[in-house]
């Protein structure tokens, strides 16, 4: 028999003057299950637990939170990835709003987002089928497109915590880059004039911790570094 | 866009430049003033005023002393507008930085051609 004790993140703005960390004993059964089914478990001692999910596969990106200590996916992070001693300490997502126990307002980091315009914009009148794109061009998209945009990157970043109204961050950077690189899109003048003030992109000081959080495997500091390139080649 | 009006090229990108060009030039300086000392051991006044005596040597140092003004307030700046959020006091504590860079350095080239 093994007992998991997890201690878990609990505000309630209706009824709580001010958050307190709950303890659970959740019985494992000695598998290595997926953090989010230690909250289900959770959910089944205590139902007003409230937490995000949806395809509990790493595709929706909606259980972002912060498993003692670093932030992922619950539904794809095991046990055996974060939990030492048979302690498990769950908080949500660090530097947004919380709403709720572990559900948190990313109402900012959706602004930062959509201040990058991420969209295709290209002024050029469309061919009669569709806009082609070389092997080659199509390549650069990679390693770019497959963020689902759960914040893990973004709420791991101090930069962001401190000034998360100027501060792009990595989440939104990598997106601004998708675009950049897009062979179609023809504003990319445009995207780095909104770019080369002190904050919306500088203000990264290159630490990482996008990198080490992202549970898909992208690097937003890669990303960062090629927008200060086109910057630079464009402005010198 | 975010505005600002306080950080030194008004834009990050070469407030980015300036800090990283900067950050060579005392890099340099700094391994020229360490390898001096260590191959002078027994180093005396006539000596080091002999050094500093020199027009190419002054003129180093005051490259490095502009390059250390602009490298400190590029990153005290960014420390700021990091730490501090009530507007008065983080304007307060910038005016404080860029006296006392302003300072040191008149100090610095006074020193230099002084003596």
């Amino acid at each position: 028999m093994s007992m998991l004790q997890v201690s878990v993140y609990r505000y309630n703005p209706e009824t709580d003057s001010a958050p307190y960390m709950q303890e659970f004993q959740v019985d494992t059964q000695g598998r290595d299950l997926m953090v989010l089914n230690v909250l289900e478990i959770i959910k089944q001692q205590d139902s007003s637990m409230a937490y995000r999910r949806s395809c509990r596969e790493g595709v929706c990106g909606s259980d972002g939170m912060n498993m003692n200590g670093t932030n992922g996916l619950a539904c794809v992070t095991a046990l055996s990835d974060v939990v030492k001693n048979d302690k498990l300490v769950l908080r949500p997502l660090p530097g947004l709003p919380v709403i709720r126990d572990l559900v948190v307002d990313m109402g900012i980091f959706y602004k930062q987002y959509e201040r990058i315009q991420p969209y295709l914009q290209n002024d050029e009148n469309p061919p009669a089928i569709e806009r082609l794109q070389s092997p080659e061009e199509r390549d650069k998209l990679d390693g770019l497109y497959e963020c689902i945009l759960c914040a893990c990157c973004s709420t791991s970043c101090p930069s962001f915590w401190w000034n998360p109204d100027k501060f792009v961050g990595p989440a939104g950077l990598l997106q601004a880059y998708r675009f950049l690189a897009d062979s179609r899109d023809t504003a990319t003048r445009e995207r780095l004039s909104e770019l080369e003030d002190p904050f919306s992109v500088f203000r990264c000081r290159g630490i990482m911790n996008c990198v080490a959080v992202c549970p898909k495997g992208l690097n937003p500091t890669r990303a960062i570094g090629k927008i200060r390139e086109l910057l630079l080649a464009n402005a010198t | 866009m975010v505005t600002n009006i306080t950080n030194l090229g008004r834009s990050g990108l070469s407030d980015w430049l300036i800090q990283r060009v900067s950050a060579v030039v005392l890099a340099l300086y700094a391994v020229f003033m360490v390898g001096y000392l260590l191959f002078h051991p027994d180093l005396d006044y006539a000596t080091w005023h002999g050094l500093f005596s020199q027009t190419w040597m002054r003129i180093f140092s005051l490259l490095a002393f502009v390059s250390l003004a602009a490298h400190a307030w590029i990153g005290l700046w960014t420390v700021v507008t990091d730490y501090i959020k009530p507007t008065g006091i983080r304007f307060i504590v910038q005016i404080a930085i860029i006296i006392a860079i302003f300072i040191f350095l008149v100090w610095g080239v006074q020193v230099l051609w002084g003596a």
